[in-house]
């Protein structure tokens, strides 16, 4: 048991040593072994949104953190530079795959120098190897996954600034607000829109509400009966719904899956729904003097 | 805990202040009835505001009032239903398609002031 217990201890303990030797050979050859990596980079045309200077830049932080990962086993400052490194580098539109062949590449470079180097004897190779890759594989791991987290945190954040953006809920007089939609109406998007739609009416005091969807390209069913269903809900709120914009087809495709919009009422455009709106709320629009002058 | 209604001009004024038990319901129901015959009641504003829920027997109730009220002479609106209990008794199937109802108490009573003007001649 003991002798085991020391075996295994001897083993880190080689392993370690090993380690420290890799890290003084990378550090000896750091010019050699940097200029090789981007050389290789620029060969195998990855990374070409950023200039050739930069690639020696970013390829010097990497490489360096990179030994220092070796050397302490500690990855921490490693995948605060990836997380850094990703954010600069992500809106310049590198792509997954190049971030990850750029660390692979950089892990061949390096390995081929360690079999260059003990080429003479094969054990000991063997042993650097088994040192050496753990090490390497879990370098990789950390960049990648750091660099697809950050994508994932961009698309995250403009979901959500879409979000907010496709249904704006826009005051347009006094007790009157106007819900433009514009782009495809799923059924998450109507029921933000219910929602937005909603806490408006209660916000604005608003009487009543043009829906126009002139740029909705096509409904299902279920959004259909969803905004009657907001219709409805608008209603119990005290405000009356006015749905303009309604295409032709989409028309036609309402009244052939049969869905009931006896309750809604529907206006051709923005125009006619707002000037229905305005004498609902008892608004009388006029020219101006000056305007009825100028048009003379 | 019953619902305090208030005399205002020729409207009552009936404001819910927590969740009603089935009971409430029906006693309020019975005072709002015998309010309206005291005062002789034009309108009655219900006021929500304060329920963040609506089961069904509670809203069939409020329409039964609305109901009732209309066969006395009286007009009920219902105010203040909260935006989430609006969608959820849309979605349930109960959406008051025979009710009035109004933003606010304010709103409520404008609607029922200018019910009455047209027919009031004086205003």
């Amino acid at each position: 048991m003991a002798e085991e217990v020391e075996a295994a201890t001897n083993g880190n303990q080689q392993s370690a040593d090993l380690l420290k030797e890799l890290v003084a050979h990378l550090s000896a050859n750091r010019t050699n072994l940097r200029q090789e990596w981007a050389r290789r980079i620029g060969e195998a045309r990855l990374l070409t949104a950023l200039t050739p200077e930069e690639i020696f830049n970013e390829a010097t932080s990497v490489y360096d953190n990179y030994v220092e990962v070796l050397e302490t086993g500690l990855v921490e400052a490693l995948q605060d530079y990836a997380r850094n490194l990703s954010e600069r580098i992500i809106p310049r539109g590198v792509e997954t795959d190049e971030v990850l062949g750029i660390v692979l590449l950089l892990r061949d470079v390096l390995a081929r120098s360690l079999f260059q180097k003990y080429q003479q004897d094969f054990a000991y190779l063997n042993k650097v190897l088994d040192a050496y890759e753990p090490a390497a594989n879990r370098i990789a791991n950390t960049v990648a996954i750091n660099f697809v987290q950050e994508r994932e945190r961009v698309i995250r954040q403009q979901q959500e600034a879409i979000r907010e953006l496709s249904t704006p809920v826009l005051q347009v007089r006094e007790r009157l607000l106007i819900l433009p939609i514009i782009g495809v109406l799923d059924g998450q998007r109507a029921r933000q829109l219910t929602e937005q739609l909603l806490r408006g009416i209660r916000a604005n005091r608003a009487r009543v509400v043009v829906i126009d969807i002139t740029g909705v390209p096509t409904i299902d069913s279920t959004v259909a009966n969803h905004l009657v269903q907001t219709v409805d809900a608008s209603r119990l709120m005290g405000a009356s719904v006015i749905i303009t914009g309604l295409s032709p087809e989409i028309a036609q495709t309402l009244v052939t899956l049969g869905v009931d919009l006896s309750k809604v009422n529907a206006i051709g455009d923005l125009q006619g729904g707002i000037e229905e709106a305005e004498r609902l709320l008892g608004y009388q629009v006029s020219l101006g003097e000056g305007a009825a002058d100028e048009s003379r | 805990m019953t619902v305090p209604i208030l005399k205002q001009g020729p409207f009552l004024i009936a404001t819910i202040q927590a969740a009603l038990t089935d009971t409430d319901v029906l006693r309020l129901q019975e005072d709002v009835m015998q309010q309206v015959t005291r005062h002789r009641s034009r309108g009655i504003v219900v006021d929500v505001t304060a329920l963040d829920v609506m089961d069904s027997f509670v809203s069939r109730s409020l329409r039964g009032i609305a109901m009732m009220t209309r066969l006395r002479g009286a007009s009920t609106v219902i105010v203040g239903i909260q935006p989430e209990v609006a969608f959820a008794m849309v979605q349930l199937g109960m959406s008051f398609e025979d009710v009035q109802t109004a933003l606010d108490l304010e709103e409520g009573l404008a609607l029922l002031q200018a019910r009455r003007e047209p027919g009031d001649g004086a205003g």
